[in-house]
């Protein structure tokens, strides 16, 4: 599986990164729900995450199932790489 | 329900095959301290703690399963062009007697993992302080880990796995205040 372009890695660490900051607010917001200002940074980050997700799986397909991702012509999801092979 | 998503948390990257290196991960894969064990004791207990810390436990435990991945890849990674010679002299020769190169739930020394390594008491507190717990003796684990690895590609990821082990038992240490501080307000009225 190191067919890869370079822009894979580079887009899927722009995901990580984002996605990062989701969790750290998420755990954050769970023991401090009244941080108004951390719940708006929560949105925004929740809309970034979508927006870098869509480009993503344009091209190398869906990152989630049961349909919370749209799929491929041809079903991308069992023969697209694994996060262990890649 | 759980989604599954095909990324990992952070990216895992290693610099050579290294069975010895992956021989010791294992202990954070199906050891005492691990993440499994921190996964399923943080779901399980959610059941019974009070609403105020159920999100947190819920969040933290699905977490842990992100950071199982990370640990099976690396595994993974660290073993996968290994020939069986290779592995017997890193000492995984019982593990490939029983398993070829396929993970297992087990601790660095082999012994599989069992639910004895996890409590749900029902009491909160009681609940809580073994969550605090937990967190500081995979940070500790994780240290270890660092100090005999000398793989800087490996080290990061597992420097990020150690500071997320802090993150969750800072967390831990404020719902415990705030159940204290709850129980205290009844205690008013
Ligand atoms: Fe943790």
């Amino acid at each position: 599986m190191n067919s890869l372009p370079e822009n894979y890695y580079q887009e899927l660490e722009q995901i990580q990164a984002v996605d990062f900051v989701l969790v750290e607010l998420t755990l954050y917001l769970d023991t401090h729900p009244d941080d108004v200002k951390a719940i708006n940074q929560f949105n925004q980050y929740a809309q970034y995450s979508k927006q870098l997700k869509r480009a993503f799986e344009a091209q190398f397909g869906p990152l989630q199932q049961y349909g919370n991702s749209f799929s491929d012509a041809n079903w991308g999801w069992g023969r697209l790489p694994w996060p262990w092979q890649v | 329900m759980w989604i599954y998503e095909k990324k990992l948390q952070y990216p895992v990257k290693v610099s050579t095959c290294n069975p010895t290196l992956a021989k010791y991960l294992i202990e954070q894969y199906g050891g005492a301290d691990g993440e499994l064990a921190a996964a399923l004791r943080y779901l399980n207990q959610r059941y019974t703690i009070p609403d105020k810390v159920v999100g947190l436990l819920t969040d933290i435990g699905t977490e842990e399963f992100a950071h199982l991945e990370m640990i099976a890849t690396m595994i993974y990674k660290l073993t996968k062009d290994a020939t069986p010679q290779q592995l017997r002299d890193a000492g995984l020769g019982d593990h490939y007697a029983n398993h070829d190169g396929a993970l297992f739930y087990h601790n660095a020394a082999g012994v599989p993992f069992t639910a004895t390594y996890i409590q749900a008491k029902g009491d909160p507190i009681a609940d809580l302080y073994e969550d605090i717990a937990a967190e500081e003796k995979a940070r500790a684990t994780y240290q270890w880990l660092i100090d005999m690895s000398d793989d800087p590609d490996l080290n990061d990821g597992l420097r990020f796995l150690r500071e997320r082990e802090i993150i969750h038992s800072q967390r831990f240490r404020e719902a415990v205040e705030i159940l204290k501080e709850e129980r205290d307000k009844k205690k008013i009225f």
